[in-house]
Formats: structure tokens, sequence, C-alpha cells
């Protein structure tokens, strides 16, 4: 298979404000589209494809109304957290085949304040509502959480695996001024935190947010017009997993994780070894770790010791989750755009956290309790 | 009268049916497939291993051990918290997602591979599979 030619991220924004923020949530999309836009010098008439999803099916059509965009190519594809990094692959295809020059892929969601967005919640006759949510489940905290005793236990590892996680993200988050919590933390602290879902405390369960991003993605060749030093995909994956989090095959290891992971190595022709800098979606403390090992960044078994012996930290060969990630900085319930955000930040040298002279970067996202996944390679050269 | 129970109660599907009818007589029901013999959950009338469509229900021991857990320390209607969100393997292979009861919520009092049994417990017209420790 021929790699086709290259396409990058030219424009990329998040919102002004992030946290409580009087905006709904297609106003928190449409305010950093326009950002993005202006950050590339491109105007709402330049863009023809348009990819945006949430609880609303016609969310590309709303962003498009928004904005006067007239678009040709329309990408809604829901697949929980991840759904930006599907449509960044999407999109990738769709410009390699002339089908759109120029697609804005923005994101919103009032995750804090609920102004202006729907709620999900299984119905009861689904398998959800059928087969987890009679037990008591609330969502993420206890779902995305459910295979990490077993997990830990298998590694021979303790809860102390899960705060070091959190003290090495706090010490990127506390270079970032937007980082909703910024104050440095100890192990100790964070094991002695309220109890979410035993064996995770606060601390290890990410931040609630009102929050936006946007991205602008076109061929590298229109790309050289245009300001912003781009921000090329080397490549992507994406996967389906398995439907409910408690029928993975697997609860220690996500094949979501690893098919997407694998695809888009193949997809960019460098493995996990040529990756500088990851993000690695953070909505609690296991999801680092599973990542680590499932994206093969680690062997499995070793992803513990990684992070405990301060890889992934400041000053650390791997640095990972660089803006604090959801844990320290944002999470609005899909998180997959800001982990890109902060990605493409990195490879331009403008993070709040900047790592020095990167040349690539990964960014991973869960979808839904583990039922998706994506992963994108970008990198400062095309390839 | 009793008030209801705020507890989401599942509303079975006409695939699911007989998993909740089972409940509803103190049976754990899977499914099997006669051809590739695959014992699996959550109920459908095709195998997801080899998507053939001639499969059987079977009643299940009940027994199995406890996978993983957390002890919830969230509101959730229903429910009285810290509680036990554990996932069991059943001895006939698959999991499924339950509470564990009978027994503290308490890390000390749970750990993994825990020998487990279902029992049935009758909540508004629905009968839920929830498991307790067993002796081996």
């Amino acid at each position: 298979m021929t790699r086709g030619s290259a396409v990058a991220i030219v424009g990329a924004a998040e919102s002004a404000e992030i946290g409580t923020v009087s905006l709904s949530s297609l106003g928190l999309a449409a305010g950093a589209a326009r950002r993005a836009l202006a950050d590339c010098g491109l105007a709402p008439a330049d863009v023809d494809g348009v990819a945006m999803s949430g609880l609303n099916p016609y969310l590309p059509t709303l962003l498009a109304h928004s904005l006067g965009i007239e678009a040709g190519w329309i990408d809604a594809t829901m697949v929980g957290g991840c759904s930006n990094l599907v449509h960044l692959r999407h999109a990738v295809a769709a410009i390699r085949q002339g089908q759109s020059e120029v697609v804005l892929i923005a994101h919103g969601e009032s995750g804090r304040s609920h102004i202006g967005g729907a709620a999900f919640r299984p119905t009861p006759d689904s398998w959800q509502g059928q087969f987890e949510l009679p037990f008591g489940t609330v969502g993420p905290m206890t779902l995305l959480t459910l295979g990490a005793l077993r997990f830990l236990r298998d590694r021979g590892l303790d809860r102390r695996a899960l705060a070091d996680v959190v003290v090495a993200q706090r010490g990127w988050a506390a270079h970032n001024p937007r980082a909703l919590r910024r104050d440095p933390v100890t192990v100790a602290q964070v094991l002695e935190a309220p109890p979410v879902a035993y064996p995770f405390t606060r601390p290890m369960c990410c931040v609630t947010t009102d929050a936006g991003g946007a991205l602008v993605v076109t061929s590298a060749e229109r790309a050289r017009d245009l300001p912003r030093p781009p921000v090329y995909v080397l490549g992507s994956g994406e996967a389906t997993g398995a439907a409910m989090a408690s029928q993975m095959p697997d609860l220690t290891s996500s094949d979501a994780f690893r098919r997407a992971g694998a695809g888009a190595f193949a997809d960019a022709g460098i493995g996990p070894s040529d990756i500088e800098h990851a993000m690695l979606y953070d909505a609690t403390a296991i999801l680092p770790l599973m990542a680590l090992e499932d994206l093969g960044f680690v062997a499995s078994g070793d992803s513990g010791g990684f992070v405990a012996d301060g890889h992934t930290a400041v000053g650390g060969r791997l640095p990972v989750n660089t803006n604090g990630g959801g844990l320290n900085y944002t999470h609005s319930g899909m998180y997959g755009m800001y982990a890109l955000q902060e990605s493409v930040r990195q490879l331009r040298g403008e993070a709040a956290a900047q790592v020095a002279g990167l040349r690539t970067s990964l960014t991973h996202a869960i979808g839904g309790m583990f039922q998706a996944a994506a992963t994108a390679v970008l990198s400062t050269e095309p390839g | 009268m009793t008030p209801a129970s705020p507890r989401p109660l599942p509303v079975p599907t006409p695939e699911t049916k007989h998993f909740w009818d089972g409940t509803a007589l103190g049976e754990l029901r899977l499914q099997r497939c006669r051809d590739c013999e695959t014992t699996y959950f959550p109920p459908q009338p095709h195998c997801p291993r080899c998507a053939r469509g001639d499969v059987e229900v079977v009643r299940a021991s009940g027994r199995g051990f406890l996978y993983s857990y957390v002890i919830s320390h969230l509101a959730a209607p229903g429910f009285e918290a810290p509680y036990v969100i554990g996932v069991v393997e059943l001895d006939e292979g698959p999991r499924l997602l339950t509470n564990i009861v009978e027994v503290a919520p308490d890390a000390d009092r749970l750990p993994l591979d825990l020998p487990v049994e279902a029992v049935f417990r009758t909540v508004g017209d629905v009968a839920l599979p929830l498991f307790r420790p067993r002796n081996p």
C-alpha cells in the first residue's frame, strides 16, 4: 500500500476560556473554530469540510451554519472521546482523495455547566441499561476503573502506581497556568485523598470543565502558503473495542488501544521508539498505564515502573501528558481534542511546558468505556 | 404500599427475555453456540464468535470467582455508598458485571479470585443476579 500525499494540521486553538464558561456547547465549539481559523489566516469561506460530534447528530451542520460555511464534506462520527482523532484520520483520507481541501474539526462541551448539550444515559433496554446500570455504575469512574485492581495485581503493583501517574502529571500541570489542579502533590497525599471508586481517589480521576477546541487540516501543498508551522499527520489508526467495559476480553489491556496504536504506527512507518512525546487520554490514572503497554512504549507489565522511575515526568525521556492531562488540566467529557491540541503546541514549540526540540508526538484517545480508540502520529516533518 | 425503587432497572428486549425470565426463577441463563461451542453473554440470538444462529440457552451453575472490582463511593440511585461493583468470571467462561453482596465493602475482605455464587434479588418486577462469597 502506498502512502498518500502529506496532510497537515495548519490551524489549532482551544476555547478562549476553560473551566466554568458562560457559553453553550455549540458556543464553545464555534468560538474555538473562529480562533483556529484566525490562527492560520483562513476564513470560513476557505473551509469545505466540517467534522464535529456529540450527542446531537447534526453538529457539523450547526457548526457550518453558525460560521457561514458551505460544507461539501461531513463527518459526524461519534465514538466518544476519541471522535476528534477519528475525524482527523478521516479528514486526511478525504484531503488525499480530493473530496475536501480544508477541513475544520471542532469540539465544544459544556461539561461542567451543562449549557446547551444533552447528557448521555443508556436506555434501560440497551445492553448497558440491562447489564451494567442496574448494578450502580456511574459512568467513567466506575467503568474505566473496573479492571485496575486486576491490572495492578497481575503486575505486582499496588495503588501507588496510580498515584505515581498523578504526581508525574501534576509536575507538568504546575507549568500550565490554565490547569485547574496545579499544586504539587505527593504519592501519600494522592492515596489519602477522598475515595471515588476504590482503588481510585479524587486526584486519580479527571477534572470536569467547560471547554472547546478546533483544528484546521489541509494538504501539505496548501500549508506552504499559511503562516503557522505545519504539523503533519504521519499516520493514524482507529478501532472498535468491546461493547461494554465488563465484556472486554481482558480488562487489563484494551484490544482497541492495541489495534488503533498498531494501525497508526503501520500507517506512519515508524515505531514507538521513534516517538518523543505522547498524549495519552487520562480520564482516570489507569489509562496512561494501559496505553503505555498497549501501544508498545513499554513491555506488558512495565508501565508502573516506567512512570515511577520518572520517564514520563518533567525531564523524562518520554514526556507524557505535558498539559497536565485530563487529571489536572481540562476534561469536558470528550478529551481527545485537547490531547491533540497539546501535541500540536509541543510540535510548534509553543506549549506552556515546552519540551525542547521535538519532532514527533503521538496522541492516543479512548472512546466511551473502552468501546473505541484512535491514535495519531504527528510530526514536524512530512515523513 | 412500598415506594418504587429508584434503582435503574433493566427492560428486557425479545433477545434478552430468556435471561430475565431465568433470574425470576432463580436461574442464571447463558447461551451456547452449537457450531463452535462458545458459551456467551450478553444474550443475543447468534454467536458473537462465529455469527451463526444455531444457539441454545443453557443454565449456568451460578458459581465463579471475583475477577476485578471497584468499591464505589459515588451517589447512585438506589444504592447506599460504599458498594461493590464487581466483574465475576463464571465457571462456564463468560464474565458479567454485578454487585458483590453479603460481605463488607472492604478491600481486605475482597481478594481477587474470591469464589462467589449467584443470589437473586427482586427489585420491582425484576430479579437481579448478584453474587456473594462462597466456600470453595
